[in-house]
């Protein structure tokens, strides 16, 4: 018999109170929306649906405009290289319907590779432009020895650079996961929502502008704290 | 700052997680899917699931058992044990693992590396190694020859050429477990595991030997490593992963502390 030890006393009451809320009304009265997960084939999106329908939020995975159009709530996620991920979301015709969706007020989350992309471009692939709806630039980590690994692979502190409503009920310099080579670097001080530190650099982890927020950290791998940040992004309004 | 991270092993065995020693003598110790709860919530920062015997049953993994473990927690983990080729991969990874550990196969085919790295992403493929302590430095310069099949084949490569050729093929990070350390609960071998480390510029696992808190400092000072994969002194409920993490905030290690 597996002798371990036991979960957390009130986590297991916790998820199952979460689980419960879920396809109730959020906190302004309004029912919660479904989210709509951009699939541009940039990795795998199964733990950002495996995280969300955890706790208990419906889930729709598209890579049509029109359905990103009429979305109510989006994640934008990926990993991989932000060149092929750039091109697959030309091909797709996906570009103008992001800026579109972000432009009329609906809350929006960009994930890793996804946020990366949401700044005006990237050292990546020789350099490349991106969706330009965050002021700054993506950089490669220029590691100071062998000892510091890239990529950044595991669990790194994230300062809170304000109090936004995603990291409500979150203890600022929590850890969350991180898995990258490139970082963001905010061009105007306003839209970082957190910051992190790395090979020498202090990179914002976490960004974002009115109903546009984004994390170059996974939430879907980031334990319980992670399903915190997704939970309070399926019941924010957009609004800071 | 980056965190080192605390990785339990769950080593599986006909649906039940399983301990031997040097990969001999297995013995029972419980339900995968419950046991990963049961570390996830307990505070270990990755999970690492192998299906130990689905390579000598000539079968492929059980894909059922890895989207059970990705529906129930919510940190990393990777799979290994049975990997065939790139669609074992695509599988494994579409099940909701975050990585996926070859180790027999990119011995046998090192290609698969780089077709997986490009077709995935580096960052989800790991490359597993059981070298074996040798005497013979003129053929094995590290000290060290890479085994495979649980320790029962030798394949004359060294273990620090073989970790160095893995990061050029694109793999994302290592897991070096020495065969002569493993269930041993002696400690890591921390000559191999620094040595690796200091020679590639991805993360490095160790694996094999933990037993005590105090073998976790030192693979984490003196051996270099970015994480460590621990079984026996967590499986047999001598250590709870908090005991452990508490431990090595003592000693000044970087560790996830709220979970």
């Amino acid at each position: 018999m597996f002798s371990g030890e036991p979960p957390h006393s009130d986590e297991g009451a916790k998820r199952q109170s979460e689980r419960g809320k879920a396809h109730r009304l959020s906190g302004d009265g309004k029912a919660q929306k479904m989210i709509t997960i951009i699939d541009y084939k940039a990795g795998n999106l199964t733990s950002v649906k495996l995280a969300f329908e955890h706790i208990g939020v419906g889930v729709r995975i598209t890579d049509r405009p029109e359905d990103i159009l009429s979305a109510e709530r989006v994640v934008f996620p990926g990993v991989g290289a932000a060149g092929t991920a750039m091109e697959t979301l030309r091909g797709l015709g996906l570009i103008e319907p992001i800026r579109k969706v972000v432009a009329s007020g609906v809350p929006f989350l960009g994930i890793c590779i996804g946020m990366q992309l949401l700044f005006e471009r990237s050292e990546e692939d020789g350099g490349i432009e991106c969706v330009g709806l965050l002021s700054g630039e993506v950089k490669k980590f220029c590691p100071p020895d062998v000892m510091c690994k890239i990529p950044q692979m595991g669990w790194n502190e994230v300062k809170f650079a304000s109090e936004h409503p995603l990291f409500e009920g979150i203890d600022d310099g929590s850890e969350f996961y991180f898995v990258h080579s490139y970082y963001p670097e905010c061009k105007r001080a306003g839209d970082v929502l957190g910051k992190t530190d790395y090979a020498d650099v202090v990179f914002s982890s976490a960004a974002g502008n009115g109903n546009l927020a984004a994390t170059q950290f996974h939430p879907e791998r980031s334990g319980r704290i992670g399903l915190k940040l997704l939970k309070n992004f399926s019941l924010w309004d957009g609004k800071c | 700052m980056l965190t080192k991270r605390i990785v339990p092993c769950l080593d599986v065995r006909n649906r039940k997680v399983t301990k031997g020693v040097k990969f001999q003598n297995n013995v029972e110790l419980g339900d995968p899917i419950e046991m990963a709860v049961a570390y996830s919530d307990g505070g270990c920062d990755e999970l690492v699931v192998y299906d130990i015997t689905a390579s000598a049953e000539g079968r492929s993994i059980d894909i059922d058992m890895v989207k059970e473990v990705a529906a129930v927690i919510h940190i990393p983990f990777a799979v290994g044990g049975g990997i065939r080729g790139l669609e074992d991969m695509r599988r494994v990874l579409l099940a909701g693992a975050e990585k996926v550990s070859v180790n027999s196969l990119a011995v046998s085919e090192p290609d698969i590396i780089a077709d997986g790295a490009k077709q995935f992403g580096s960052q989800c493929i790991v490359l597993g190694m059981d070298p074996v302590k040798v005497q013979d430095l003129q053929k094995f310069p590290s000290g060290y020859e890479i085994t495979t099949r649980g320790f029962r084949n030798r394949t004359g490569i060294d273990a620090l050429e073989w970790a160095k050729r893995a990061e050029g093929l694109g793999v994302g990070e290592i897991v070096v477990n020495s065969v002569d350390a493993d269930g041993t609960k002696e400690g890591f071998e921390i000559n191999l595991t620094s040595m690796i480390a200091k020679a590639v510029g991805i993360p490095v696992v160790a694996s094999g030997g933990g037993g005590r808190c105090e073998h976790l400092v030192e693979v984490f000072t003196s051996g270099c490593a970015d994480a460590a994969i621990i079984a026996s002194m967590i499986h047999t409920g001598q250590f709870t992963i908090r005991q452990i993490k508490d431990e090595l905030v003592s000693a000044g290690i970087a560790i996830r502390k709220k979970w």
